[in-house]
């Protein structure tokens, strides 16, 4: 079969008005930093530099607390649910109406295809608080109290960057909380053109404080003795060290951290949406997705016939410049998480796996790295143990049912799963028997603002999303 | 005639309780335990930091069994617990006057609750997915459920001053979701937990299921909440050292209760207080079509 050429589809950045410098965002107004260290956000595309931001230290997330603190008490929390809620609507709209102004900043600061950022990351987000505004006039009915907690330290990563202050702010403010919101070192623009968000939906002051930064901020943020509730989306690693900090005082504390998702495909499985999920499962994002699918487990009996068509669909995939409306797969969001991959791919190739490409061109500049398979992987190896966060799948085979389930729940993590089968009671039989917080079964990497999302075991507690994300900022 | 001479009383053994068995400390020690007002009452086992690991494994295995049964099954066994202590109260209450040196009617009044309590979270056992988990309308064509799953293993350390209500006050919303349970018994006061044990070996509810521990709070807690298998603690009875076990608990990422105010347990009707903090929540996605 002919496969046509595609032609360039780039959309335009005209769109987006980026300023050379952004101040930090406290008690309403973008406010110069005391600290005088600053960030440069580069585009992951190009290495060009896109903007430059403070890095806000202690005397900065001082202020942005007292700002908060001000603002729970004398403005948010005594405000009606009903009010609050229709400064949640008017956020959601406003979010709505700039999607693609949002959409552009994002793909330019994280480098993930226009495709997505227009077509699930911008709708979810407006969704996101859509869903949540209406839940502020009826906390009466969770079942899990009315009195927000007070001041929320929240840390976001870079992978999803407005989705996940999406997926912070809006349940927190809903319930009548303000917060500190940090926002990824290497994806700040965003956040900073919410802040401009809340200052067009006229959201009173200090209820949504930005304070911008690297590991350093971070650290202030979470241990900052005003936060009543710490709320963090990244790497088990530094989830870990939260908890640590978090011991002992009074804050309350949800993570949502790495994992190392099992796609399980039986023999009976519909192979064409198999494959599609699979691609989808690995690939989505760059395999930025701490939910992603990154362990395929196929069964034995099929691997012989699903590999070569997984491959084939591989190839198909365009990866390139973001901006393009083509593109399946963009840039690696940083030269940091580049290196990673690549420690972690060379790890696979040298304890003894096979590694597979498609032989797809790497433009010349910006960070990229190739989707890649790699077969003849066991439990052992570091490829099939540690989270890659990047377009790399490990597969796996397995002969029953049972020892899909023992494989795909032999990790520390739990964040998610996925099913492949055609038969209903099997896919119930493994979806309950899978230890992890969100199963998919014959689709995978859908999300919803009323679907809760988060993990078993080392993937973190506490849920977001759906009634029981309101858990997490209520007393 | 030569007279009867009076008979000499068969004292028990207070021991743990361990995988559904009732072994010594593998240590081989023990401690005097005394009343209320100070009047020796028995030697209880003095567990080990091997002991916590022995009932963690037993946990573990008890685990995918326990889960796995219906929640009406789970239910039908915590009423069974309730009816063994019943058909014992007299040796509790005495058991409770001595151990926390309260009224023979007081202790009544005690032993009565705790019964109480595993009657109402026997009731809690199949209605907790119906009032925590459901169907979420998300904007698509797909099936959406949400349903609670119990986390794991939980270590309990059971709150100090009420031997035997507070104790199952801590100890009963933890399996009736379908957790297992390594439960450290109130230091002071061990022996009605003790009689507890012995109750639960008798209702049915699977060995391993919910082991108890007596001994030094100091010693077992540290061991317990830094162990990799556990998945979540309560440390309603940890006093002192609560700070430092949630530091042990971070290691893993344990889901971590704090203690509440004091006798926060104490509530006839405490909802999903103690239930929720222990549940993980799975959500399951399936597309409908043609």
């Amino acid at each position: 079969m002919e496969i046509f050429e595609y032609a360039p589809a780039p959309e335009s950045r005209a769109i987006v008005s980026i300023r050379p410098s952004y101040d930090l965002f406290i008690d309403g107004e973008f406010v110069a930093a005391e600290s005088d260290r600053r960030i440069v956000s580069v585009n992951p595309a190009d290495e060009e530099p896109l903007s430059e931001v403070a890095a806000a230290g202690d005397a900065d997330v001082d202020r942005a607390f007292a700002a908060a603190r001000r603002a729970f008490e004398r403005v948010w929390s005594p405000l009606p649910g009903a009010e609050r809620g229709k400064y949640l609507f008017r956020i959601a709209r406003i979010i709505q109406e700039r999607a693609r102004e949002l959409a552009v900043l994002e793909s330019l600061d994280n480098g993930k295809p226009i495709k997505e950022t227009r077509d699930v990351d911008l709708p979810l987000v407006a969704q996101h608080f859509f869903y949540y505004a209406g839940w502020a006039d009826k906390l009466a009915h969770t079942g899990l109290g009315t009195r927000p907690l007070g001041v929320a330290a929240q840390v976001i990563p870079w992978n999803f960057p407005l989705l996940m202050l999406a997926w912070k702010v809006a349940p927190a403010l809903a319930a009548g909380n303000t917060v500190v919101l940090k926002p990824a070192e290497t994806t700040p623009l965003t956040a900073l053109a919410f802040a401009e968000i809340c200052q067009e939906a006229g959201l009173p002051p200090g209820v949504v404080n930005i304070v911008t930064g690297a590991g350093d901020t971070g650290r202030a943020v979470v241990s900052h003795p005003e936060a009543d509730k710490v709320a963090f989306t990244g790497s088990t690693e530094v989830g870990r060290q939260i908890a640590r900090a978090v011991a002992g005082t009074r804050k309350r504390l949800t993570l949502e951290l790495g994992g190392k998702g099992a796609n399980i495909v039986y023999d009976d499985a519909a192979v064409d949406q198999a494959v599609e999920g699979i691609v989808s499962g690995i690939f989505f994002n760059q395999g930025h997705v701490c939910c992603a699918g990154s362990r395929l487990l196929v069964q034995e009996s099929i691997a012989e016939e699903l590999l070569p068509r997984l491959r084939a669909r591989i190839e198909l995939l365009r990866l390139g410049d973001p901006l393009d409306k083509n593109t399946d797969i963009g840039a690696i969001n940083s030269a940091a998480q580049l290196a990673r991959i690549r420690e972690l791919a060379a790890a696979g190739e040298a304890e003894g796996a096979t590694g597979w490409s498609p032989a797809c061109p790497l433009p010349e500049r910006g960070y990229w790295f190739r989707p890649t398979v790699f077969t003849g992987v066991t439990q052992a190896h570091r490829i099939a143990r540690e989270e890659i966060f990047g377009p790399v799948l490990s597969v796996l085979t397995f002969r029953t049912p049972e020892e899909a389930v023992a494989k795909a729940n032999n990790t520390p993590y739990g964040l998610s799963a996925g099913v492949w089968t055609e038969k209903g009671s099997l896919m119930l039989w493994t979806a309950s028997r899978l230890r992890a917080g969100v199963v998919w079964s014959n689709t995978f990497n859908v999300f919803d603002p009323a679907s809760p999302f988060g993990g078993y075991k080392e993937s973190g507690y506490g849920r977001e999303g759906g009634l029981l994300g309101l858990e997490a900022y209520l007393g | 005639m030569a007279e009867t001479p009076p008979r000499i009383a068969v004292r028990r053994t207070y021991k743990l309780y361990v995988g559904g068995a009732f072994p010594r400390s593998e240590s081989g020690r023990s401690y005097p335990v005394t009343s209320a007002d100070g009047s020796h009452l028995a030697n209880a086992a003095l567990a080990s930091r091997k002991d916590v690991r022995d009932a963690v494994v037993a946990a573990r295995k008890a685990f995918p069994g326990w889960s796995g049964r219906t929640a009406y099954n789970r239910g039908q066994i915590l009423y069974r617990v309730a009816e063994m202590m019943e058909g014992r109260r007299e040796q509790f209450a005495a058991e409770v006057a001595a151990a926390d040196g309260v009224s023979a009617a007081r202790a009544q009044e005690l032993v009565s609750a705790a019964v109480d309590r595993w009657v109402y979270y026997a009731g809690w056992a199949d209605k907790i997915s119906q009032v925590v988990g459901g169907a979420n309308p998300v904007a698509g064509p797909f099936f959406n459920l949400s349903e609670p799953e119990p986390t794991g293993v939980v270590g309990v350390l059971a709150p100090g001053g009420s031997s035997l209500l507070g104790l199952v006050s801590v100890l009963a919303p933890v399996i009736t979701s379908g957790n297992t349970a390594v439960l450290v018994a109130d230091e002071r006061a061990p022996l009605p937990a003790v009689t507890l044990a012995e109750a639960l070996a008798t209702s049915d509810l699977p060995g391993g299921v919910a082991n108890i521990l007596t001994g030094r709070l100091a010693e077992l807690a540290p061991p317990l909440a830094g162990h990799a298998d556990v998945n979540a603690l309560d440390l309603a009875g940890a006093g002192g050292l609560a700070a430092e076990l949630e530091e042990l608990a971070a290691t893993t990422l344990k889901r971590v209760l704090r203690p509440g105010p004091e006798d926060d347990w104490a509530d006839a009707d405490p909802g999903l207080a103690r239930v929720r903090p222990f549940l993980e929540i799975k959500t399951v996605w399936h597309p409908i079509g043609r």
